[in-house]
């Protein structure tokens, strides 16, 4: 119990170290220690924080934390440790919405909200329909949902194997770069959106921590112990659509996070939920704040999809993972 | 405790359980016997408030057991399923304190609750692999834990199914002694049991089932007799008396 009290409390201090390195590196190299003098005097660089480092590293936090909670309560839901926030159909979703939007209407209707309003929709579109699928005689059953979400995530797979063959060279390249991810669209405007959606989405999610244990066992068995169910599933997936369709809409389709975190949470500290949600949401916004501080300082001065950075990385840290403690992992 | 009123249950056109009647007294120890699929597990569910009947009515203290909430259902009955499977690393402590989910209202586990789950793994001597991951366990070694965790519960009825499944005889006989103990602090035991012999020794009432239905409830002594046993098995058996006075009941090989 101690133990998991001193991991979170590590999280909680490295979270803003990382931003404030995040901050610091780029073009134009700031100090991170220096970061507090240069806001409060206004001095050298204060524009370049202030409107450039900051929204993006703010941004990629909320999306991070909000990938891999998710993936938490997914695993919790299907009991399933290889479960992934995609699971459901919401980043498939999302990604039919922002392809269609690409390809078929064109990027600038709407200004620069088009494109995640119509992301967004989608996913919550999508997950929506999922859930009504498995949804019979008041209860949803947990198979039927999982599989409603594979059917309906090849679905909008083919839509956007279609949109990207329908796109011509240049749509393909912002339909590419979309889809794999990043944050060079990070403005205030982006934050201020997201941010609200992703304190709702911890909050709802974070509360059904105690529930999600006892459904480890089982439904039957988390029913008999006194959960109801039909209302952790529906609170769980709602939160889940909310946040994951946020996430894809502001920085495109991040994979991995939410797989990885929470399983590197339950290596450190066990699988207690109480821990492992609050755990991986910190994870997830460290994780993500360095992947992107890589992905925009290793080919300068161009920029790599984060996506594939958090693969790159998430993969092969995985796999050492499973080796490592081969005899502990369960899956 | 309970009294189950024309209980019936039907799944498309197949009744899985059909005309119960039952009233179950407070402290005692009632056995569920009857070849597979007779409907034991099912009548256990309906018991819990999982499944809903079709026909006819359950009352919990008097009050239908639809009223309840589910969380108001789990501080007064547990349940203990046959199959299990856990796919995260939790530890058998962690497990067992799951128990204590019903009484705790989203707070964090107090000592108290420690103590209680501690105690509980003592009990079916669970306790030396308390900070085993479950996953790890043998059969019988995560049954007790499950039996620790429904002992957590500290329950008014407890509902096991089958649960001296994967356990050596030393373990049989500590969770039916246990329940003994359970009845004898005037909480009510209702228990699905496949060892017709068990049964005999340990319950105050059995309930013999066929195809749904009840063939016959009383003492064992009533219940377990050569007819009833050969209609509902269809094999013939013999019955002697254990050396303590209990129906022992054996099949024969010869003629079905």
């Amino acid at each position: 119990m101690l133990k998991r009290t001193k991991i979170l409390f590590i999280l909680i201090g490295v979270l803003p170290v990382s931003m404030c390195i995040a901050a610091g590196v780029g073009a134009y190299q700031i100090l991170p220690w220096r970061i507090p003098e240069i806001l409060f005097f206004k001095k050298d660089g204060f524009a370049v924080l202030v409107h450039v480092r900051f929204p993006r590293v703010v941004l990629s936090a909320a999306v991070g934390a909000m990938l891999a909670i998710s993936g938490a309560t997914l695993q919790g839901i299907f009991r399933n440790p290889l479960a992934d926030p995609g699971l459901i159909g919401v980043t498939a979703g999302a990604g039919l919405g922002a392809t269609v939007w690409i390809v078929l209407i064109g990027g600038g209707a709407l200004g620069i909200w088009g494109l995640p309003i119509a992301a967004f929709a989608c996913g919550m579109l999508v997950t929506i329909s999922v859930w009504k699928i498995a949804e019979g005689d008041g209860k949803v059953r947990t198979l039927t949902l999982l599989l409603a979400g594979i059917a309906l995530n090849s679905f909008a797979g083919a839509g956007i194997g279609l949109m990207t063959f329908l796109a011509d060279d240049e749509q393909l390249r912002s339909l590419t770069f979309w889809l794999l991810g990043g944050f060079g669209g990070a403005t205030w405007h982006v934050v201020f959106v997201t941010l609200p959606i992703a304190v709702i989405g911890l909050l709802v999610l974070s509360r059904q921590a105690a529930a999600l244990n006892a459904m480890s066992l089982g439904e039957s068995e988390a029913y008999h112990l006194g959960v109801s169910t039909e209302t952790l599933k529906r609170w769980s997936v709602f939160g889940v659509a909310l946040t994951v369709s946020a996430a894809v809409s502001a920085a495109g389709g991040i994979g991995f996070v939410g797989l990885v975190v929470p399983h590197l949470l339950r290596l450190l500290g066990g699988a207690d939920h109480r821990y492992v949600l609050p755990g991986s949401a910190v994870g997830g916004a460290i994780l993500l704040v360095l992947a992107d501080l890589f992905s925009r300082t290793v080919v300068v001065p161009a920029e790599l999809p984060v996506g594939i950075v958090t693969a790159l990385i998430g993969g092969p840290f995985f796999l050492w993972l499973l080796l490592r403690f081969k005899r502990e992992v369960f899956l | 405790m309970v009294e189950l009123e024309d209980v019936g249950y039907q799944i498309g056109k197949h009744w899985l359980v059909r005309n119960i009647n039952v009233t179950i007294e407070n402290g005692s120890l009632w056995g569920l016997v009857g070849p597979n699929g007779a409907g034991k597990s099912t009548l256990l569910r309906l018991i819990s408030g999982e499944l809903l009947p079709t026909t006819g009515e359950i009352r919990l203290l008097n009050k239908p057991l639809r009223s309840y909430a589910p969380k108001e259902l789990a501080r007064l009955r547990a349940y203990l399923q046959q199959k299990r499977d856990i796919n995260f690393p939790f530890t058998s402590l962690e497990v067992a304190l799951f128990g204590r989910h019903p009484h705790l209202n989203g707070t964090k586990e107090t000592v108290k609750d420690l103590s209680i789950a501690k105690g509980a793994l003592q009990r079916v001597e669970a306790n030396m692999f308390e900070e085993r991951l479950y996953p790890t366990l043998s059969g019988g070694e995560a049954s007790r834990v499950d039996v620790a965790r429904i002992l957590t519960q500290v329950p008014d009825l407890y509902l096991l199914d089958e649960p001296t499944n994967h356990l050596d005889p030393r373990h049989q006989v500590q969770i039916l002694n246990l329940c003994k103990t359970i009845c004898s602090r005037g909480k009510t035991v209702i228990t699905a049991i496949h060892d017709l012999n068990l049964a005999s020794m340990y319950a105050d009432q059995l309930l013999l089932l066929k195809d749904g239905m009840c063939v016959a409830s009383g003492p064992p002594k009533t219940v377990l007799t050569l007819s009833q046993l050969s209609e509902t098995y269809d094999i013939s058996f013999d019955i002697l008396s254990h050396p303590d006075g209990y129906p022992w009941v054996m099949p024969t090989l010869n003629g079905s």
